[in-house]
């Protein structure tokens, strides 16, 4: 069977691409802190040596509408194209293309189906920067298939987060009983609290720091119980109006495990929001 | 009344560069001629497959066709799609983040509960 060798839950910052690759006056000051972080997180990925990558995100309007919403859909494709034009332009994210893992597309499409996820499914997926984002940080050299999973944070009404823990222990049961000696490392993004679009973006720091401090300690600690009893889809509200994107983060401490440390934490306080890298490895982490 | 209609606005705008800077020029008649040309097109279906029944009320219409983008938060159109299409249209003529910072000041006597956005 495949072997997951780490799991990886992480914000997903647009701005790092640009803020690390600027120079000169355009360089923020903040940038060579965070690229130094980056790069200490990366080595958590590295270290696992992944053949494969699972990719859970969130498309933010891009190719899925409201004319046509999955809450939850895997691709499988041999290829996708990724970064859309808007964020180009906002971003200044360049365009890649990513090799897809159809088998096990297949099989988590098969077997997510029959354990009780309608999950939808793309043959021609185009990834936005909430898996983008990831690549670009721990695995630039853009160098292994990928099988991207989406879920809806974004356009309500969305599944409760109990239903993104859920689809979490899944996706892991999925990648552990799948037939291949392939190393998979599952990765997935979200927020903490985030305002996207209201009275509260833009400010010195995240919008709600206290739901930070908490956030990070239920995932550093896996503590899904702590976390379950406080996050509603109506309590995100209050941190933040994108904070729904922290469900992402509960898929991921689903993948992890109930009371499962993180091997590896890290944040960092910027403008906007607060940044926070999480690693586990559910076998130790040897690279064996 | 439809929040989706003023969603599939900023959705279809703000994907096409040509039509960012048309509604930034030219807002008002950039908003007739979308109501007109692309309001009832179904995304995935070719125009002989449009729908017929979408169209704005005056409050909509009027908030579009005025840039006046407190007013589309307050209707319950998805604050991302509106505010990813206004940086497009007006982040160059302010200074790093000011007009992002502009926006949050125009919306600062909103407060929770948030206008509703679910569909």
């Amino acid at each position: 069977m495949a072997e997951l060798v780490a799991v990886i839950a992480s914000t997903h910052h647009p701005f790092y691409h640009r803020a690390s690759t600027s120079t000169g006056e355009d360089r923020p000051p903040f940038a060579d802190e965070w690229v130094r972080k980056v790069e200490a997180f990366r080595e958590t990925l590295t270290r696992a040596r992944p053949d494969v990558l699972v990719m859970v995100g969130s498309d933010h309007f891009h190719q899925l509408w409201l004319d046509n919403m999955p809450q939850f859909l895997v691709g499988k494709a041999p290829f996708y194209d990724a970064n859309f034009y808007n964020e180009e332009r906002e971003f200044g994210l360049p365009r890649m293309v990513f090799t897809g893992q159809e088998d096990l597309s297949a099989y988590i499409l098969r077997e997510g189906l029959d354990a009780g996820f309608d999950l939808a499914f793309s043959n021609e997926l185009r990834i936005d920067h909430s898996i983008t984002c990831p690549i670009i940080t721990l695995r630039p050299q853009n160098d292994l298939p990928i099988v991207p999973v989406y879920t809806n944070i974004f356009a309500p009404p969305l599944p409760r987060p109990k239903r993104f823990v859920q689809l979490g222990r899944t996706i892991r049961d999925l990648v552990e009983s799948w037939p291949s000696d392939q190393r998979v490392a599952v990765i997935g993004t979200g927020h903490l609290s985030l305002e996207l679009g209201g009275p509260r973006q833009f400010g010195p720091h995240g919008p709600d720091p206290e739901f930070d401090r908490k956030a990070v300690e239920w995932i550093s600690t896996g503590d899904l119980e702590g976390c379950l009893s406080e996050v509603t889809l109506d309590s995100l509200w209050e941190p933040g109006n994108a904070t729904h994107g922290f469900m992402d983060f509960m898929l991921m401490m689903g993948v992890a495990g109930e009371g499962k440390k993180a091997d590896y934490v890290d944040t960092y306080d910027l403008f906007h929001t607060m940044e926070a890298y999480f690693t586990w490895y559910p076998n130790g982490g040897d690279g064996s | 009344m439809s929040k989706y209609l003023l969603n599939k606005f900023l959705f279809t705008v703000d994907r096409d560069p040509e039509l960012v800077e048309r509604y930034r020029e030219e807002p008002r008649a950039t908003v007739e001629m979308w109501e007109a040309e692309y309001a009832n097109r179904i995304l995935g279906c070719h125009t002989g497959e449009s729908s017929t029944w979408l169209r704005f009320d005056d409050v909509e219409r009027e908030a579009l066709a005025a840039h006046d983008y407190p007013k589309l938060f307050e209707l319950g159109a998805h604050p991302f799609l509106t505010l990813t299409l206004f940086i497009a249209m007006f982040e160059r003529d302010h200074p790093p983040l000011g007009f992002q910072k502009e926006y949050a000041r125009r919306l600062s006597h909103m407060s929770l509960p948030y206008p509703d956005i679910a569909t």
